[in-house]
């Protein structure tokens, strides 16, 4: 084998022989390789969206029976906190009067609960901000005050200070009977 | 890497090695003979320390992992645990905890030195960048682990961080969601974070691996920023260097030391010690300290997505930072005005430090001044942070590249070996080789 001399013998494979059909075998092979990594990539990204056991436990009943007038409760639904408000005629009233005042993100307070039943406010309780919870009772709208970065939220949950981008977020819920709902 | 090895084998097995895996020739050439600039002070030792903390962590860490559980129910109890019932578990839990905060005092440091000496220029910018990329995981790993103990801080900073991705327009949500593993910071969350609290310091020590072998190509930069023009201006790492670089490990251990045996919680917040609750939010949500001045630039901006980029920008720009800096003199001890803005930036950093701490109302002194400005009080921590922010970028973005230009460096020395040669004491020709004359 010393004696071979490289390159003596002509390579049948030399490019220039038939480029096409060895350009074509790399790149299939090159395709098949990006392919195969992409549709394994694929489940193991999505193995961290929401399990399907933790998005059958995504809706709740909640007794509105539980909340007097002027009261808040709170109950957690999907890993967060839920207000579910009564509020009062002159929360309603407050909120009502502001519809067309300057609002970051314009919504009438008819449009944030359900038809008839302007006591019943239920909203997602994390800021929109960064998702920390309000308190209620502060900030000088009557509504809600975020004590990470001092959003303030007025009686129907509209952002009207502060850094947050969004009113706080109602859900999908539904009204089962008079006393009873439905989220998610 | 630079120079010849001078390593020959001398027992019949390390000929034998040395053929087929030459490791105690490679050990020898980097971490014993390598040639080092012999004027080397105290501010490079912090690499040093910083490789032995990133050590201490992995060790601390793993053990940790035998004793903590990762699920919602159990991992507070499970911490208080290690620190009351396993053995030692309080010395290993404390070292943990504030080794973090340890590791970053370090990096701090180490960064600042760079600043300082420019050795972030040409040609170690890869070095720098992976420096950066370094510091880019430590504060990912860290944020990861302060939500491991779910306590009340852990679990709402853990909200907090995870909603700034939610910022970003159309892919927002969705990146949460998937971050979550659900429609809040919940169990699932806790489990990957974990997974991937355990999975980052080895990607770290990874790149760690990669910013060595960056920093042999070129060699040290040193105080005087002059390159290393003959083997006079270099003495061997061993015993030279790993000698100075164990004394200030010592001394730094024992300021370590001092933290975990008599004050293990006061880089903590008391407020961690609560176990987490969805349903309520601490009155404050504050970083751990070494967070605190991207979180002031987070907290400068009215608007949430221009908030959230520019925090991550204000990281970002370290990375360009190479081709920021106009000036051709790399060690700040021949740029005195230099030296002057970087002072005011060290001052920036830890005003915002500060702002980060404090709730962003808050009057700076004496009561609000009433007079409001783009939503805030003139006297307000917000109006601190924004000014403090505003240096922090004008330092990088107008500073650097003008002051290169238009400065006047003092006189650089020919040579790392001239100003200690020429010193009016009259130094020996044979100094070089005497260590105690390093400066």
């Amino acid at each position: 084998m010393a004696d071979t001399v490289v390159g003596a013998t002509p390579d049948q494979h030399a490019s220039g022989d038939d480029p096409n059909r060895r350009d074509f075998i790399h790149i299939a092979a090159g395709a098949a390789a990006v392919g195969a990594v992409a549709g394994l990539a694929w489940p193991l990204i999505d193995q961290m969206n929401p399990a399907g056991d933790t998005l059958a436990l995504a809706s709740i009943e909640f007794d509105l029976g539980k909340v007097e007038p002027g009261q808040q409760v709170v109950v957690k639904w999907r890993g967060k906190p839920l207000f579910v408000r009564n509020r009062t005629a002159a929360e309603i009233a407050a909120a009502v009067k502001d519809d067309h005042a300057d609002l970051r993100d314009p919504q009438t307070d008819e449009s944030r609960h359900k038809p008839g039943k302007p006591e019943w406010l239920v909203l997602i309780g994390t800021c929109t901000h960064l998702g920390c919870v309000p308190t209620f009772g502060g900030g000088e709208y009557g509504g809600w005050f975020c004590p990470c970065h001092g959003s303030v939220y007025d009686t129907s949950g509209r952002i009207r200070k502060g850094p947050a981008p969004r009113n706080l977020d109602v859900p999908d819920y539904a009204f089962l009977s008079d006393t009873k709902i439905k989220v998610g | 890497m630079s120079g010849h090895s001078t390593y020959e084998p001398k027992t019949g097995f390390e000929r034998w090695l040395d053929t087929r895996l030459p490791i105690i020739r490679f050990m020898k050439d980097t971490a014993l003979d390598f040639p080092t600039p012999k004027n080397l002070n105290y501010w490079w030792t912090f690499g040093g320390i910083l490789a032995l903390m990133l050590g201490i962590q992995i060790v601390t860490g793993v053990v940790l992992a035998m004793h903590y559980i990762p699920n919602a129910a159990m991992a507070f109890d499970s911490v208080e645990r290690i620190r009351r019932d396993v053995n030692y578990g309080w010395l290993i839990q404390f070292m943990h905890a504030n080794g973090a905060s340890m590791f970053f005092l370090a990096v701090y440091v180490h960064m600042f030195r760079n600043l300082y000496y420019g050795s972030y220029k040409a040609p170690r910018e890869v070095l720098w960048i992976l420096g950066c990329v370094i510091y880019l995981l430590m504060m990912a790993t860290a944020f990861l682990g302060y939500v491991l103990p779910w306590g009340q801080m852990s679990f709402h900073g853990a909200v907090v961080i995870t909603n700034l991705l939610g910022a970003l327009p159309v892919v927002g949500p969705a990146i949460t969601k998937l971050l979550w593993g659900g429609f809040a910071v919940d169990n699932p969350t806790l489990n990957r974070f974990f997974s991937l609290h355990y999975l980052m310091p080895f990607v770290i020590a990874g790149v760690v691996i990669l910013h060595i072998w960056a920093l042999h190509v070129p060699g040290n930069n040193n105080p005087t920023g002059v390159n290393v023009k003959s083997p006079k201006d270099t003495v061997p790492f061993h015993p030279y260097y790993t000698v100075k670089d164990g004394f200030a490990i010592s001394v730094f251990l024992l300021m370590y030391g001092v933290f975990v045996f008599y004050m293990p919680d006061s880089l903590g917040d008391a407020i961690n010690y609560v176990p987490a609750n969805p349903l309520q939010t601490p009155p404050e949500i504050v970083p751990e300290w070494y967070l605190l001045p991207f979180y002031a630039i987070l907290r400068a901006v009215p608007d949430k997505l221009m908030g959230v980029l520019l925090m991550f920008s204000a990281i970002a720009v370290l990375f360009v930072l190479p081709w920021l800096d106009t000036s051709k003199v790399r060690s700040m001890r021949y740029r005195p005005t230099a030296r002057l803005y970087l002072a005011i930036f060290l001052l920036a950093c830890l005003v915002l430090g500060y702002c980060g701490a404090h709730p962003p109302d808050q009057a700076i002194v004496g009561e609000p001044s009433g007079f409001i400005l783009m939503d805030s009080d003139i006297n307000s921590i917000t109006w601190l942070s924004r000014i403090g922010a505003l240096y922090y970028f004008a330092y990088f973005l107008l500073v650097m590249p003008i002051l290169g230009l238009t400065e006047k460096p003092l006189p650089v020395p020919e040579s790392i070996s001239e100003p200690v040669l020429s010193h009016p004491a009259g130094a020996p020709a044979g100094a070089t080789a005497s260590p105690e004359k390093r400066g």
